[in-house]
């Protein structure tokens, strides 16, 4: 099979703060033709570094890493909405970019207009967004609003519109960025079958997902980036493998020291195993939360709280330390540094979460709010599809199946 | 069977893949690969998507609503003639001045609305930017695009103004092809050089106000062109707008002939364009970076 996207050397250098505050003034931009180019201040991040990369035409790659290792990046540079810095990167033909859904959409428009807008804007011509208009329409599910002013729907129904148009494009090679995080279950398993697809007919796919379960289900072969560079490539199960195996010892423990706090002073939160060591989640286990915090003075009826939210927002568990005594804080904390531990049995499936905390008396908050984010990991064996099954609780569960009665 | 070239775009069917060129981005610029036009071509649609966008959001609620492309100009020449025309009395080709002005707001217009909607027409679309690949020259000329339906209907205005005042339209009314065409050209030239530098260093958006306020003095929008004569006449004729106005004044409403030193506003105009599109592809690489 032919190659379809080669990257040879491929590096990509961003100047910190350049980034963020993007646009220099006239003026600064005047000074640095006097200065040449170290006015370009801020110290350069490489986000990408010395990456080889080949994918033939028919293939589906899935691309996984951690936050900020390049992902995104690495997509647009394979698009070709930013340059390298350092390499070359070739494809065959254009490629259409699903980097994020709905870009272009218009709030004053109608479902119909926008329809066109968006099609044209992820490179679809006129008459092949005519020709998959109805089907577009069916699958967003909109029928009855399709010339109503985008303003006027739901944000669920303007995410199906989008994914919709976006589903429909038939680029030679398509790259897709995590975007089905923020649709439903039924829809998102809609979603996840016409990418699958999308990919059969010849088409080159290159998938960024965080959830695993996801890229194992659609990707024979799975990159994963790692600060900027490809750390594993290879078959799926071999790649998400390692790269479980890594990341569960990673980022278990958050250092909140310089937290504000007048009473009460975060130290540092992590999660733990049965012995206290340091160590990151793993479904079907139980999660142990360490929090240490210094207390600056005394404090009568001290309680405080551990809770844990979804990526969508919902609060699955909140615990009170006062809970124990029927709801009450009662007790006497005197000035000195302590360490309280949260044991959760299992029941959280695998997937990120956000754990927060609160301190506070009856009539006052002292600290609140997030402090690390939790990768609850997917046991070894628990690969493929059972990890995109939506649920919000995976407890231990045992069953029971008895013959009655031979056929 | 092989397609026809109509065809292959229209339906965009995936090729062979031996048969799909090679796109390549390197780390440095090149002009082999930063004026593919064939390209441009192909994304044709998206740039008139973005000007049908642009064109039906403009009068959204508005009372007016499309009335305001008829209420503008026809505001405007009658504070000017009042203003210019009757209390200032300024000259006016011998022709009656609210007509005089009328054809000079219709094309003044035009540029002012290219220029202001080209300057925002990648900076206030972030996402559009950062998020999806297409050629970025699209977007300026589709506020181009935009701003054309609002010249018809000034021009229509025009006609009716002439009809009013009772000017028969001269034989000249033939070239008007042209100077449209030639109003395409100049604001096309702004847009490009407004757009990115929109995009790179945002003092444009502050300054933009001010300096197209500034053009319109310097164009002979509100006076004729001869007024403005000897030394100051060859600054004057540096300004592209100047062979614009003259030549729709002397091809809608019989005013003079343009003079032969409007060919240096329009060499300056040739100019203005090409170095923009130099200029564009040179700096269009950094936008998603940038913006």
């Amino acid at each position: 099979m032919a190659i379809a996207i080669e990257l040879r050397g491929v590096g990509k250098r961003y100047r910190l703060g350049g980034r963020q505050e993007s646009y220099l003034t006239l003026r600064e931009a005047l000074r640095s033709l006097w200065r040449r180019r170290s006015a370009a201040s801020g110290a350069p991040l490489w986000a990408l570094r010395n990456i080889d990369l080949e994918v033939r035409t028919d293939e589906v790659v899935g691309i996984i890493g951690r936050n900020g290792a390049g992902k995104s990046t690495l997509l647009k540079l394979i698009t070709g909405i930013t340059p390298p810095t350092t390499g070359s990167v070739r494809t065959r033909g254009r490629v259409g970019a699903l980097l994020e859904v709905g870009t272009g959409f218009h709030p004053e428009l109608t479902g119909r207009e926008n329809v066109f807008l968006n099609a044209a804007v992820l490179g679809m011509s006129r008459r092949e967004a005519r020709r998959h208009f109805p089907e577009i329409v069916e699958f967003a599910e909109v029928e009855d609003f399709i010339d109503t002013p985008l303003k006027r729907y739901s944000s669920g129904m303007r995410m199906r519109l989008a994914f919709a148009v976006a589903a429909h494009i038939r680029p030679p090679i398509v790259v897709v960025d995590e975007i089905l995080a923020v649709a439903d279950a039924e829809f998102q398993r809609r979603c996840l079958g016409k990418m699958a697809e999308i990919g059969g007919a010849e088409r080159t796919v290159l998938f960024v997902s965080h959830d695993l379960g996801a890229v194992a289900r659609l990707c024979p072969r799975v990159v994963w980036i790692d600060r900027g560079q490809v750390r594993a490539d290879g078959l799926a199960a071999e790649v998400i493998e390692q790269y479980v195996a890594a990341t569960s010892a990673q980022n278990t423990r958050v250092d909140l020291r310089g937290s504000e706090g007048r009473i009460v002073q975060l130290v540092e939160a992590a999660t733990v195993d049965a012995l206290g060591a340091e160590a990151g989640p793993v479904r079907g286990d139980p999660l142990r939360i360490q929090v240490s915090f210094a207390l600056l003075e005394e404090v009568r009826g001290l309680d405080l709280s551990v809770w844990i939210e979804d990526r969508w927002g919902h609060r699955l568990i909140d615990e009170s330390w006062a809970d124990r005594t029927g709801g009450v804080p009662v007790e006497d904390f005197s000035p000195g540094e302590y360490t309280v531990v949260l044991s959760i049995p299992p029941v959280l499936p695998a997937g990120q979460y956000v754990t927060g905390v609160w301190f506070g008396t009856e009539y006052d908050d002292y600290v609140k709010g997030p402090i690390m984010h939790i990768d609850v990991l997917p046991r070894v064996e628990d690969r493929q599809e059972q990890l995109v099954r939506r649920r919000v609780v995976q407890p231990p569960v045992t069953w029971e199946l008895r013959q009655d009665r031979a056929g | 069977m092989r397609p026809t070239l109509t065809s292959a775009v229209e339906s965009m069917p995936v090729p062979e893949p031996s048969e799909r060129p090679w796109v390549e981005h390197g780390p440095t610029w090149s002009w082999r690969t930063a004026f593919r036009v064939s390209e441009w071509w192909a994304y044709r649609g998206l740039g008139v998507h973005l000007a049908l966008r642009d064109i039906k959001v403009r009068y959204k609620q508005t009372v007016f609503g499309v009335a305001w492309a008829v209420l503008r100009p026809v505001l405007g020449m009658g504070i000017f003639s009042v203003v210019f025309g009757h209390f200032a009395k300024l000259p006016s080709d011998g022709l009656p001045y609210p007509v005089f002005v009328l054809v000079g707001l219709a094309f003044w217009g035009f540029l002012l609305s290219a220029a202001e909607s080209a300057a925002r027409s990648l900076a206030a679309q972030r996402e559009l930017v950062e998020k999806v690949w297409f050629p970025r020259v699209v977007a300026p000329a589709a506020a181009v695009l935009a701003a054309l339906p609002d010249l018809a209907v000034s021009i229509i205005l025009v006609g009716i103004a002439l009809a009013a005042w009772g000017v028969a339209p001269p034989l000249a009314v033939l070239m008007l092809p042209l100077w449209i065409g030639y109003a395409v050209v100049v604001a096309l030239g702004i847009s490009l050089w407004l757009a990115a530098l929109n995009v790179l260093y945002r003092d444009v958006q502050y300054a933009l106000g001010f300096v197209l306020q500034l053009w319109l003095y310097a164009s002979p929008v509100i006076y004729p062109s001869d007024l403005v004569h000897g030394a100051a006449g060859w600054l004057f004729v540096l300004n592209p707008a100047v062979l614009l106005l003259d030549g729709a004044r002397w091809s809608l409403a019989g005013g003079p002939v343009p003079p032969a030193r409007d060919a240096v506003s329009a060499a300056v105009a040739a100019l203005i364009a090409i170095g923009g599109l130099i200029y564009f592809a040179r700096v269009e690489r950094q936008f998603a970076d940038r913006i």
